[in-house]
This record gives C-alpha cells, sequence and structure tokens, in this order.
C-alpha cells in the first residue's frame, strides 16, 4: 500500500497524535528545566531526587496531581467551574495543528494542516483562550479568583492588540498571512533585523500574554493568592497548568516562525529543512524558552496601574509607528514582492 | 452534508440555550458555542478569513467584554430577577414577522439563479493563496468591488461610538475638570488617617 493510497483523516490523525505526544513531553520538560535553571540562578541545585539529576520529576509531578483530591467550591458554579480548565486546554493544543515545524526539500510544510488563514487562526484560537481564565475565575464563587480573572481579562485585551500590531509588520513584508510563506520569505535575512522594533514589542507582549512573570497579575500569589486558579486542586488545575505552558511553547514557536527565521538555518550555507530544520527550529524555540525561564529569576512583577499604562501609553503607539514605518518603506522599497 | 446538519443543530440549539439561560453567563458560553460553530459554518464554505474573523472580532473582542461585564457587575451566581411574563402579548406579532421573514426569502432564494463560485478548489481548505475565501482573495473583494459598503459599514460604526460618548458624556464645558477637583471621601482617607496616626504615636 501507498502512502497516498491512506485515508486522509488518518493521516492527520497520525500527524496530530506524533504532535501532541511531542509537545506534552516538551511541557513536562520545559517545567523541569524551569525548576532546575532558576534553582541554579538562584544558587540552590533544584529538584534532584527522582531519578537521576531529577529527570524523573514530571511523571512523579503528574502522579501526584491526579491523585489529588478535586475539591470544588459549594460557592462555585458546577458547569462552568467544570468547563473552563477544558476551554484554556483545548485552545492550547488547537494551536499547534497548524504550526509547521519543518519544510521537506519540495516545500511541504511538516504540519498536521496548513491553514493560509495561518498567523491569524492563531491569533483566532488564542483569543477564545482568555475564556478559559475568566470563567475559571467567575465561576468558582470567591473574591480572589474574581479579581484575577478580572485583570486577566483586561490584561490579555490590552496586550493583544499590541501584539497583533507588531506581528502585521512581518505580515507586510511577506506579502501573506500563511506561516509558511513567511518563514521562506526569510531565506536570506531573518525579519528581527527589520523588524527589530515590532520583535521587541512581541517579546514584551508574548510574556504578558502567557501570564508570566514579571506579568503574572493574574495569579500573583503574593496579592491574590493563587489568583483565577485558588479553588482548583488535582487534575483541574493541572490542566490550567499545561495549557499555561503549552501557550509558552507556541508563543516560543511562532517567535521562530516570524522572527527567527523558522527552520532555515543561522548560517547561510548550512543546510535546511527536513530533519536539520526541525533541529534548528528546536534550537531556537528552546532559546526562547529558556529567556522566559531567566526573565522570570531575574525581574520583579509589575504594578497594575503600570502594566496598563505600558500597553496602552507606550506598546501600542510604538507599534502603530513600527507599522507605518514599516508600510512606508514598503511602498518606497517594493523589493520584497 | 452530515457536517452541515451537526453544525446547524449545534447553532440552533446554543442560540436557544443563549436565549433561555438563567444566568448570564451561561448565555455568554451559549454564544460563544454559537459563534464558534457559526465560524465552523464557514470553514465549511470555504471562507476561511470570514471564518477567523468571525472569531477574532466576536468571539475574542465584544463577547469577552460580556463577560468582563458580567462579572464586575453580577458577581454573585444568583440568575436572573424574572420580569413580568411578556410572552402572550407578543407572541403573535413576532410569530407574523417570522414567518413573513421566512416567506420572503425562500421567495427570494427561489428566484435567485443558483452560482457555483468555485469548483476548482472543492476539497477542503487546501491553504492556496489565491482560492476563494482566502486571505488574499478576500481582502481583494473586500477594497475593490466592494469599496463602498466597507465605507459606509465604518462610517456606521463610527456614528454608534459618537452616539455613546453623547449619551454617556457629560458635555457640558468644564464637566471633566470639575470632576477631577471635588474629591468624594474615598475608602482610601480613613486608612491614611490611620496610618498617619500610628505614625505618630510610634514617632
Amino acid at each position: 500500500m501507498s502512502v497516498s493510497a491512506i485515508p486522509i483523516w488518518i493521516v492527520v490523525l497520525i500527524k496530530s497524535a506524533v504532535v501532541l505526544g511531542v509537545v506534552i513531553t516538551t511541557f513536562a520538560y520545559s517545567m523541569l528545566a524551569e525548576r532546575k535553571v532558576m534553582g541554579w540562578m538562584q544558587l540552590r541545585p533544584g529538584p534532584n531526587r527522582v531519578g537521576p539529576w531529577g529527570l524523573l520529576q514530571p511523571a512523579a509531578d503528574a502522579v501526584k496531581m491526579i491523585f489529588k483530591e478535586d475539591l470544588t467550591p459549594d460557592t462555585a458554579d458546577p458547569l462552568i467551574y467544570r468547563l473552563a480548565p477544558f476551554i484554556s486546554l483545548i485552545c492550547a493544543m488547537g494551536v499547534f495543528a497548524i504550526i509547521p515545524f519543518s519544510a521537506s526539500a519540495d516545500g511541504t510544510l511538516w504540519s498536521v494542516g496548513n491553514v493560509n488563514a495561518g498567523i491569524l487562526f492563531i491569533f483566532a484560537i488564542g483569543s477564545i483562550g482568555v475564556y478559559g481564565i475568566s470563567l475559571a475565575g467567575w465561576a468558582s464563587g470567591s473574591k480572589f479568583p474574581l479579581l484575577g480573572s478580572v485583570r486577566s481579562t483586561a490584561q490579555m485585551i490590552s496586550y493583544e492588540l499590541s501584539m497583533t500590531m507588531s506581528v502585521i509588520g512581518v505580515l507586510i513584508l511577506t506579502g501573506s498571512t500563511a506561516l509558511g510563506d513567511i518563514v521562506n520569505a526569510q531565506l536570506r535575512l531573518w525579519f528581527v533585523i527589520p523588524q527589530i522594533i515590532g520583535f521587541l514589542i512581541y517579546v514584551i507582549t508574548a510574556v504578558a500574554e502567557t501570564n508570566r512573570a514579571p506579568f503574572d497579575l493574574v495569579e500573583a500569589e503574593t496579592e491574590l493568592v493563587g489568583g483565577f486558579h485558588t479553588e482548583y486542586s488535582g487534575l483541574r488545575f493541572g490542566l490550567f497548568f499545561i495549557a499555561e505552558y503549552l501557550n509558552m511553547i507556541t508563543v516560543s514557536c511562532l517567535a521562530t516562525l516570524l522572527f527567527l527565521g523558522g527552520w532555515n538555518s543561522p548560517i547561510p550555507g548550512l543546510p535546511s529543512g527536513g530533519f536539520v530544520g526541525l533541529g534548528w527550529f528546536i534550537l531556537k524555540a528552546a532559546a526562547f524558552l529558556f529567556f522566559y525561564i531567566w526573565l522570570r529569576s531575574t525581574l520583579p512583577r509589575f504594578r497594575y496601574d503600570r502594566l496598563m499604562d505600558f500597553g496602552w501609553k507606550v506598546l501600542l503607539p510604538v507599534a502603530t509607528l513600527n507599522l507605518i514605518l514599516t508600510a512606508v518603506a514598503v511602498a518606497v522599497w517594493p523589493t520584497h514582492a | 452534508m452530515i457536517v452541515f446538519g451537526i453544525l446547524a443543530l449545534v447553532l440552533i440549539a446554543s442560540a436557544v440555550f443563549t436565549v433561555t439561560a438563567q444566568k448570564p453567563v451561561y448565555s455568554v458560553v451559549g454564544l460563544l458555542a454559537n459563534f464558534i460553530a457559526l465560524a465552523a459554518m464557514y470553514l465549511t464554505l470555504q471562507a476561511e478569513f470570514l471564518a477567523v474573523m468571525q472569531i477574532v472580532v466576536y468571539s475574542g473582542a465584544i463577547l469577552i467584554l460580556f463577560v468582563f461585564v458580567i462579572a464586575l457587575l453580577s458577581s454573585g451566581t444568583r440568575p436572573f430577577e424574572v420580569g413580568p411574563d411578556k410572552a402572550p402579548r407578543i407572541l403573535i406579532p413576532a410569530l407574523a414577522i417570522a414567518v413573513l421573514t421566512l416567506a420572503g426569502l425562500t421567495v427570494t432564494a427561489l428566484h435567485t439563479p443558483i452560482t457555483v463560485v468555485s469548483t476548482a478548489t472543492t476539497n477542503g481548505t487546501t491553504g492556496d493563496a489565491n482560492a476563494f475565501g482566502s486571505v488574499a482573495n478576500f481582502g481583494a473583494a473586500l477594497f475593490t468591488t466592494n469599496l463602498l459598503p466597507f465605507e459606509v459599514t465604518a462610517f456606521i460604526l463610527m456614528v454608534a461610538v459618537i452616539g455613546v460618548v453623547l449619551i454617556a458624556g457629560d458635555a457640558t464645558p468644564g464637566a471633566v475638570e470639575g470632576r477631577r477637583k471635588k474629591r468624594r471621601p474615598g475608602v482610601r482617607e480613613p486608612i491614611v488617617k490611620a496610618l498617619r496616626q500610628a505614625q505618630d504615636d510610634n514617632g
């Protein structure tokens, strides 16, 4: 039986299973890496008891998470309370359906599906992901989660705007919204160089969108106990946890695709594409993930009013200016087409 | 056809749920399901860009503000207070309008020749750059053939924004200035006073 004879839905099913397996494993070990690296940065060994160098720690955490009691507070709204973690996780996973990880020599993308609206599709699914957090906070029926969810809604809407604006510069340079075209347009020059302002804004807003330190006001242990997931425990909390890390991985993959040349090799002449390209892609995304961890153990948390001021009065105007400059530059020197 | 049937069922069920739900948040969740099903329906029609925009604009921007307002205003999980039952009074006019609209739509549909828009790209969304409903195709249609409707829509939206400012804002000159000067005794002042007192006692 030749490969082309296999029905398309089976192919998609296998592809999805592989991608999800890899992504979940990446989640487990990025969590371990975070604890290890943060440990070293703070002069402690980090987890080192379960398996050699603590390598089996994620498995131990998973078992602990599954066997913990699943509590639902009396004041909670039972239906929405149970629904919210699933919204978060499904949206976080759904994005991986269209992220291309590499490309074959004939230009076939290594992704589950190829969508023409690519980057827009990712933003669309990401925008639904906000519901997971805001509904969870509301449905818990207690004050700290509610405060966390109101904060998250405001923060994510504000920063989503700047994030989208920072990406449009790349779209103008490419002339396409498909992720494959965007990477192919960076064969000679990564967009991080002509779009350095866009890249900086993207990095800042990406950290804010994923609710990570120093923008983790949604959780803010010292002010809000645990923020939107205060009341959650056991596996339901685990789902939020997985969703947060998956979002981090998504944002790292997007940064790689949009600004860091995707699967193109950093040194001209070296092979890219195929499995080598996959290696480049993983290397770049991993570097971005490391940057996340570095940020978390370096910077203190923002104050909420400053966060809003920064988003609306600094990031958005600068992103708009960058957009206008890019548009003018492309109009004056139409070399990209 | 099967996909259409399922989507249509989901659409109708979620719409009914949105209207009949007891708690405002349930309505929001119903409406969210409705928007997503509608986007999926657009996808089956190969209108990829429209589907994405449906989610970005409606679910991602408008509906999330509903959640925001509901979370702020009715933090409790109490259901709506049910008002007097108006159904018997409006039943006949509502039914009449529904039947008339449906009849009108059916007549129009029967008198419109069916044109098949795309026969080349029938095997799902191919991700082809110039396929029907793709971003490039949609943008070209929006900014050339349909530019006037697009601009008029933008104008209508602006009218709505100005209307909101007029209704919600205080139009008298100096109103903002006056509001700033007149500081209401807030929650903070007693706390600040107590803190100062404590400081004096200690120092």
